[in-house]
């Protein structure tokens, strides 16, 4: 088993810093004015160069957002975050917009070189094997910085840029989906994003086409005292097929930072869109001091007849998540899922989930979702399953186990099940447990430490999700699992 | 920045805060703890959905109006149990009793101004319904059972009322250490009033003594009843409850388990009932806050006509209760295209060697089981009657004595019969 050797290896070189992404780069950035107001939306609109519409849609999730109250509801505790105190708009000096990677700045390059992700056609080609190949959108605080294999892409008739150009160059597209799964209306932190935010991808995939790579995303945070705000937009039409994964990471910093993404997924008849995420923002340090706050929508709308929305999440990251990547079964005979690790050390606070939304007729989804909690953090799952008066047939399967490491954490399971049509069949299941003592026992014996072997009994416990992570994700998320547990043993 | 949300008062909480403002003094006794029971109502007022744990019960929106007071009234027609000793209650008020050795009661208000203190059931539970009963209540009884010896109550209620009216009983019961006690709790009540009931049940159970509790809601079908189970568990304790609800419209039933001592258990269990536009919530918080115990939930819940139930079950696992042992179930089945049913099983846990486990499962009646028996030459009503009685029957075949299980499973029946009559 190469992959648990090198999970083991992983841990035995870690050293007491684990958070290998905390660097900051020396990069000069043009920020906003502290504060939000009319004006900062007016000047990220600006700064983007935006039409008209957009700047209307901006200002009116703003007013919208003074009205609206922050959620409490979510089983997290943090200060009262300052929205006045934030810069909402922060880029990296020099490039706006480069036209090739040679007028990227190189500091940039170097960067994304040692968070591990090749932005350089040519050294990806060199070095892996052609179908292997992924493309990356790199966005650098609030703004994407390059897009990679763009031309390859366009020959399939995919559009795989930033969303402040496919706001000039495809400004149907993006004016008949924006905003359509989640609206500015839906929530205070969706409201939010929606009067600010700043860049993220969009995809859209024609009918009919199978995306020849995955597609990707790296986010990362890197000026002091920002907010960052993206928004994807991912639409697959009819009988298409992608696949997309998402990875973050942010510099250690003192102060806690807010990330409020949105991402908006849709789905129409027999297309199938498979969203991967390794979330790995900085987490805080040990007595819980800074990290990054994760309240994030995520949403995919099946619209279309027998389409298909897999969601797939290893959360490690954040001081804080609130987190609930959803679907929504509208169409006949469409099915969502839902595949989550999430794991809490330290001082971390996870609330996440899904929510399985069945509207149309014979809709399926399922749900697995696996929480670890180690050192004194606490970790909820909270899940939502309905069904609407007319959700005939639907059926859910739900599989939520959680497992505790130490005695100063909690796990806590809180699911809602709804259903309104009586031939709509739920099922849902629940664990909590410890490491058992045999099992520890059993790997000790055969010479393994204990670390060691918790990060072996962990692996077993989440394979079933890893398995459905893309190959090259698959691998980093069990290093960061065996990671993320550094020091939760003894 | 955003504008703060003034909550208005609803007529039914102004009314309350008259009503308490008027009686205050004339309440008998436990002064003290109705003025901070009422001081919380008062600061949080009704529960709407907007609070968590009243999501699928937004009492705010259910309970427009705060009715009057019940009058005394004669006491009504109310089942009777073989070998039990009897204490009737009209409209929540005391007739007197069977005396059985070992026993005593004492009225609610003679307990009050004695000092005896209510509340102690909740553990570090709040609620509002219970707060509101607890400032209200002057009716019920205090029943002790002294140590090691064995008793059979029953507590018949009947609810006789001509206009719509607020009934707020409270019975306390004490286990002495090793007592047993097989306690039947029936409720049954006027058809066609808006009555609203609001009762708490507190059981406090000393070492080692064993409760079986079994609460039967034949209430009104316009009531509205609040019901409470409120228990602690000292060392060893076991303790057995389980409500069978038929009756009445909006019900919600809560049960709250304090584990105070070690190696206590406790079981929980209901059958609920639903047609027409009943609604039913049956919500539970057990609280383990001692290592080593044990706890076990079973619900079936059979929804019909437009009728909604609920479940809301929540297993808390304080730190260092080490080695709790913790299993859930709810199950519904829906038998008409407009009922509904909504699940919330939630486990919270901050120890780490437990074992815990939830499930929960909603659905229609099998086609292939109902096929199975129509081949066998059974109309179809009457296959649906035996599968919903064998799915009830989990729960009802728990109760230990066999003369009251053949009863609550003759009501079973006779709610399928009525159906199949009906259909």
């Amino acid at each position: 088993m190469p992959a648990v050797k090198e999970t083991v290896e992983t841990v035995r070189k870690i050293d007491v810093d684990q958070y290998k992404y905390g660097f900051v780069t020396e990069i000069e950035s043009e920020l906003a004015p502290k504060g939000l107001d009319e004006d900062i939306v007016r000047f990220i609109s600006a700064k983007k160069n935006e039409p008209e519409w957009l700047l209307e849609w901006r200002l009116d999730a703003f007013r919208r957002w003074l009205t609206m109250q922050e959620p409490t509801w979510a089983r997290v505790h943090y200060p009262k975050i300052d929205f006045q105190d934030l810069h909402y708009y922060a880029a990296p000096k020099k490039t706006p917009g480069p036209k090739s990677l040679d007028e990227v700045d190189p500091e940039l390059l170097r960067t994304y070189e040692k968070l591990g992700i090749p932005l350089r056609e040519r050294e990806i080609l060199a070095g892996v094997e052609p179908q292997n190949r992924v493309a990356v959108d790199a966005v650098f605080d609030s703004v994407s910085v390059v897009t990679t294999f763009k031309e390859e892409l366009a020959k399939a008739g995919v559009i795989f840029c930033a969303i402040s150009e496919a706001v000039h160059t495809h400004p149907e597209l993006v004016r008949q989906y924006l905003g359509t799964v989640v609206p500015t209306t839906d929530n205070f932190y969706a409201t939010l994003n929606s009067a600010v935010f700043s860049d993220g991808s969009f995809v859209y995939i024609p009918p009919g086409v199978k995306c020849p790579m995955e597609l990707s995303t790296y986010f990362r945070i890197n000026e002091q005292k920002t907010g960052q705000f993206e928004r994807t937009l991912i639409i697959a039409d009819k009988g298409s097929y992608v696949s997309y994964l998402e990875g973050c990471t942010a510099p250690k910093r003192d102060e806690a930072q807010l990330h409020a993404a949105v991402v908006e997924l849709i789905a129409l008849d027999d297309a199938e869109i498979k969203y991967s995420t390794v979330q790995n923002w900085y987490p805080g340090d040990k007595d819980g001091k800074g990290g990054i706050y994760n309240f994030v929508t995520k949403r995919g709308d099946c619209r279309g007849a027998r389409s298909k929305i897999s969601w797939t999440q290893v959360e490690t990251g954040s001081a804080i998540t609130w987190k609930y990547p959803s679907c929504i079964l509208r169409g006949e005979g469409s099915s969502g899922e839902f595949y989550s690790i999430a794991i809490s050390n330290g001082m971390q606070q996870v609330d996440s989930g899904t929510k399985m939304i069945h509207l149309g007729k014979n809709t399926t989804s399922k749900i697995l979702a696996k929480g670890i909690a180690a050192g004194r953090s606490d970790n909820t799952y909270r899940g939502q399953v309905s069904a609407h008066r007319k959700a005939t047939g639907a059926r859910n399967f739900t599989n939520c186990d959680s497992l505790l490491i130490g005695q100063q954490c909690g796990a806590h399971t809180i699911p809602y099940i709804e259903s309104k049509n009586s031939s709509a069949v739920f099922e849902h299941e629940a664990t909590t447990s410890k490491i058992a003592e045999d099992q520890l026992f059993y790997c000790m014996q055969r010479g393994l430490d204990e670390e060691e072997a918790v990060a072996l009994i962990v692996n077993g416990f989440v394979k079933e999700v890893l398995q459905q992570l893309p190959m090259e994700f698959a691998v980093e998320a069990q290093k960061l699992i065996a990671v993320s547990l550094e020091g939760s043993v003894g | 920045m955003a504008n703060p949300v003034v909550i208005m008062r609803t007529p039914a909480e102004t009314a309350f805060i008259e009503r308490f403002a008027a009686e205050k003094a004339a309440l008998p006794g436990a002064a003290e703890a109705r003025a901070e029971a009422f001081a919380r109502f008062e600061a949080r007022g009704l529960p709407s959905k907007r609070i968590e744990s009243y999501h699928y019960t937004d009492l705010r929106n259910l309970m427009r109006a705060m009715a009057p007071a019940a009058k005394d009234a004669v006491a009504g027609e109310t089942m009777a149990l073989d070998g039990f000793a009897r204490h009737g209650f009209s409209n929540g008020r005391w007739q007197g009793g069977d005396s059985s050795a070992g026993v005593t009661v004492e009225p609610l208000a003679d307990a009050y101004r004695a000092g005896s203190r209510p509340g102690l059931g909740m553990g570090q539970a709040s609620d509002i319904i219970v707060d509101l009963n607890t400032a209200f209540a002057r009716d019920g009884v205090v029943i002790r059972v002294a140590a090691g010896r064995h008793a059979k109550l029953h507590l018949a209620f009947s609810e006789n009322v001509a206009a719509a009216a607020s009934i707020l009983p409270r019975v306390i019961v004490e286990a002495g250490e090793g007592a047993s006690l097989l306690l039947v709790s029936t409720h049954e009540g006027t058809d066609g009033i808006a009555y609203q009931v609001n009762e708490v049940l507190e059981l406090r159970l000393g070492r080692q003594a064993k409760v079986e509790h079994i609460r039967l809601n034949r209430s009104g079908d316009k009531a509205m009843v609040l019901s409470n189970v409120a228990a602690t568990l000292a060392e060893e304790a076991e303790l057995q409850t389980m409500q069978i609800a038929l009756g009445g419209e909006v019900c919600r039933h809560q049960v709250f388990v304090t584990y105070q001592g070690e190696n206590a258990k406790a079981a929980i269990r209901g059958a609920t009932l639903l047609k027409g536009n009943q609604h039913h919530d049956s919500t539970l918080v057990v609280d383990h806050a001692v290592p080593h115990g044990e706890s076990r939930e079973l619900f079936r819940t059979v929804v019909d006509g437009s009728a909604q139930g609920v479940f809301q079950g929540k297993i808390i696992v304080r730190p260092h209760a080490q080695k709790t042992d913790g299993q859930m179930a709810s199950n519904a089945l829906l038998l008409s295209d407009d009922a509904g049913m909504s699940n919330k099983p939630e486990l919270e846990i901050f120890a780490d060697d437990v074992v815990c486990a939830h499930g929960a499962t909603c659905g229609a009646l099998d086609e292939n089981q109902l096929f199975y028996l129509q081949a066998r030459g059974l109309p179809r009503r009457i296959a649906e009657a035996l599968l919903v009685e064998a799915f009830v029957g989990e729960v009802l075949d728990t109760v230990s004595e066999e003369a009251l299980r053949e009863i609550l499973a003759g009501l079973v029946s006779g709610w399928m019969w009525e159906r199949s009559v009906a259909g």
